[in-house]
């Protein structure tokens, strides 16, 4: 009877019940969420606190054009301003103290140069902004009348043209399949930098387990049980079933935040183009801000949703899943070798660096085949077994043919059953070998010892 | 016939022969010591008889067929270097390793109870193998050895790293389970406990056998012809047929230290010659030591290596 179901069970059950896994599972995409929402909720905090800003206009020609905003709150004055003035406020140190003073000189629109901001503290490129952009898009205004021809301000509006261009790709039986090419990118790019994290995380994480049992002595007890070939694949199969399952209750997660948006935007789930139309045509005629900023995001989620329905889902899926499982193989079986040469973590510096290198090249072909998606780099790295795995997630949003995803397979999954192979003879001469680091060419020799 | 019988096994390695036309024959139900300097091949036999790495060349047979994968299940090996799953709790460590043994779980959470028991540590299940100490978890380690009551036991050094108290309970349970039917195959440096324990040995230098045979024979074939006599009355002399090398007075008459000149010449005769000039109060022949015997063993093959080169 093959023990290697004993040996996945307990790797897999003593893996999965760590406290650890369980915190990085859990805490991950909180991270992940947090890391990209912490800095914009960090940014509107600021804005809780209104600063004043002191508006001293000694022309008069610009009243009322300052209106508060969340941030700031301006003060009109006419008269003149010196900054010994502001030096003199300023040591009363008060809260109602200006943040800052906007000094009008001149008439701007003949000296651009007329306003001068003075302040204590260096303001914020922000506050410089909020009070330029009201100024600027006053004088704009002001610059359009002096031209004195009628509607002017509507002809320019009108003449802002916005090209919506939509990118249909011509399936070979005829439909016609509406794409983004940036959403196919996004996707492609998503899914190369997922394989790559995880052959990292847990290839290296074979290694580590695999040096663990040599170092802890407890390998040749297991292999005067079972077979050292029988105990790596067992340690193989059950990382990559941990890592399975961690991808699982991520996408489980991800599933589960992308349903309750939907049912936040829940007039947008399920409804088809035309009656968004009729929507859009209904509440246009209102023309209020609010129904249109709700028209404009329900059309956004819609988009997204018929973006990714372009994409054959459960084509990307499985092949994902396929290239996930042939990549991890392949990788798995070079650290576990490398595992077993070593006795020490410093000692896998010599070899993990030409794997590390054909990872992160595997990763920057990947991203360069996103601009190119049939060039020849990508063709050959989809077709190379290191590089497959990364590059072809990348090609397939873009649409690949079928006998370039068959072949690809075939190489990689042979190349990772050839690679398991060899591990495998390295693995079981390395774990019981002490003392010194074995070079490439003694690793070589233990694949031909007898078994 | 043999329990085991390692057949003119041959293992090269890359750059050095571990063993050379190596034959090894252990009777059932005894305790046979693999005897040998560090580096000589010891660990290497065992594990081939193990099945961890495979002969170049000969035959490893277990009651006369050729060992097949399933054997595994009838050994039980403590190798030298031990080791558990720190992290692993005591009870699953030991029902893990039974279970690969090829115990059901229910058999193996049985044999558990039976060791803890016998070892007087039960309750300890739930603890973890990095919170025992180094004596507790060398009894853990002995007892997933045996848990799967196995026909051949390999110990390799079971002696090192267990205090004396320990270690004389583990020759206990050693003695036992070869009274129960187990064969032993015993690798050690201590030749105190071969001298007690072991039945016949095989002692390996170098890749090669240099010296194999039941234990009471060999230091026979061994022995220096030297004999401690006590006299009460009187005086030797060393003679033709025997020299005194040593001489102690004690409170009442001598001790002597002889040897035989004539080894043709028996005890009995010897005895008689010193009877006729002294009276006896104790006489005994100084068998060398195992310690001895390896030492010599050892060195002389060394010696004629040299000369060889």
């Amino acid at each position: 009877m093959s023990k290697i179901p004993l040996i996945i069970e307990r790797e897999y059950l003593t893996r999965v019940q760590k406290k650890s896994f369980i915190l990085m599972t859990i805490l991950s995409p909180i991270i992940m969420v947090a890391l990209v929402f912490a800095p914009i909720w960090l940014s509107k905090l600021s804005g809780d606190e209104t600063r004043l800003i002191a508006v001293i206009d000694q022309t008069g020609l610009y009243k009322d054009i300052y209106h508060d905003t969340d941030e700031y709150h301006f003060t009109y004055t006419q008269g003149t301003f010196t900054p010994e003035q502001m030096r003199a406020e300023g040591n009363k140190d008060d809260e109602s103290m200006p943040y800052a003073y906007v000094i009008i000189k001149g008439n701007l629109l003949n000296n651009p140069r007329a306003m001068t901001i003075y302040s204590q503290k260096q303001i914020t490129s922000n506050c410089e902004l909020a009070i330029t952009s009201q100024m600027e898009d006053y004088l704009k205004d002001e610059k359009l009348l002096s031209y004195n021809i009628p509607d002017i301000k509507r002809m320019i509006e009108e003449s802002n043209i916005n090209l919506q261009v939509d990118t249909i790709r011509l399936e070979e039986d005829g439909a016609e399949t509406q794409t983004s090419t940036e959403m196919v990118m996004i996707i492609g790019m998503v899914m190369t930098l997922v394989i790559y994290m995880f052959l990292m995380l847990y290839g290296g994480q074979v290694m580590s387990s695999v040096m663990q049992e040599k170092t802890n002595r407890i390998v040749e007890v297991m292999v005067s049980s079972v077979k050292p070939f029988e105990l790596m694949i067992g340690k193989i199969t059950s990382i990559g079933l941990v890592g399975l399952t961690q991808l699982g209750i991520w996408i489980i997660f991800l599933v589960g935040i992308f349903l309750s948006a939907g049912a936040y935007f829940s007039i947008s789930g399920g409804v088809d183009p035309s009656q968004m139309n009729d929507m859009a045509a209904m509440t246009g005629g209102v023309g209020s801000i609010d129904t249109a900023q709700l028209t404009s995001e329900m059309g956004a989620m819609q988009e997204i949703q018929q973006m990714l329905g372009s994409i054959d889902i459960t084509q990307l899926l499985v092949c994902f899943v396929l290239f996930f499982i042939g990549g991890y193989i392949l990788y798995a079986s070079l650290f576990a070798a490398i595992g077993s040469a070593v006795d020490n973590e410093s000692d896998t510096q010599q070899f993990m660096v030409p794997i590390t290198f054909i990872i992160i090249f595997a990763l920057y072909a990947g991203i360069f085949s996103a601009e190119n998606p049939d060039g020849p780099l990508a063709m050959w790295c989809s077709m190379i077994p290191f590089t497959s795995p990364i590059v072809m997630m990348v090609r397939i949003p873009f649409g690949v043919s079928m006998w370039e995803l068959i072949l690809s397979m075939v190489i990689l999954y042979g190349s990772a059953i050839g690679l398991a192979w060899v591990a495998g003879r390295i693995y079981r001469v390395g774990i019981l070998m002490y003392g010194k680091k074995p070079s490439y060419k003694e690793m070589i020799k233990w694949i031909r010892y007898k078994a | 016939m043999y329990y085991l019988e390692a057949n003119h096994i041959v293992k090269q390695y890359a750059s050095h022969r571990a063993l050379d036309d190596v034959t090894v024959r252990v009777p059932r139900n005894g305790i046979y010591g693999l005897l040998g300097p560090n580096g000589a091949g010891k660990t290497t036999l065992i594990r081939i008889i193990n099945q961890i790495t495979a002969p170049d060349e000969g035959e490893v047979l277990i009651e006369g067929r050729p060992l097949c994968p399933s054997d595994v299940e009838h050994i039980g090996y403590l190798p030298e270097e031990r080791g558990l799953y720190k992290k692993m709790k005591v009870g699953e460590q030991i029902l893990y390793l039974a279970q690969l043994k090829g115990l059901s779980r229910k058999a193996a959470k049985e044999s558990m109870d039976y060791w803890l028991g016998k070892f007087d540590i039960k309750g300890w299940e739930k603890k973890k193998i990095e919170e025992l100490s180094k004596g507790m978890q060398q009894k853990i380690q002995f007892i997933t050895t045996v848990m799967h009551n196995p026909q051949l036991l390999i110990f390799d050094e079971p002696f090192s790293g267990f205090d004396p108290v320990n270690a004389n309970l583990l020759k206990r349970e050693i003695l036992e389970m070869r009274d129960k039917g187990a064969t032993i195959i015993f690798s050690t440096h201590n030749m105190a406990s071969v001298e007690e324990l072991c039945d016949e040995i095989t002692l390996i230098n170098r890749s090669h056998v240099v010296l194999q045979g039941e234990v009471a024979e060999i230091r026979q074939q061994h022995k220096k012809h030297l004999f401690q006599v006590e006299v009460q009355q009187g005086e030797l002399q060393s003679n033709d047929l025997y020299e005194i090398i040593g001489e102690q007075a004690l409170a009442r008459g001598h001790a002597y230290t002889l040897r035989k000149r004539d080894t043709t010449m028996s005890n009995n005769e010897l005895i008689g010659l010193i009877t006729q000039q002294c009276q006896i109060a104790g006489f005994e022949e100084i068998l060398p030591t195992m310690n001895e015997i390896f030492i010599e063993t050892v060195g002389e093959s060394a010696l004629e290596e040299k000369q060889n080169v």
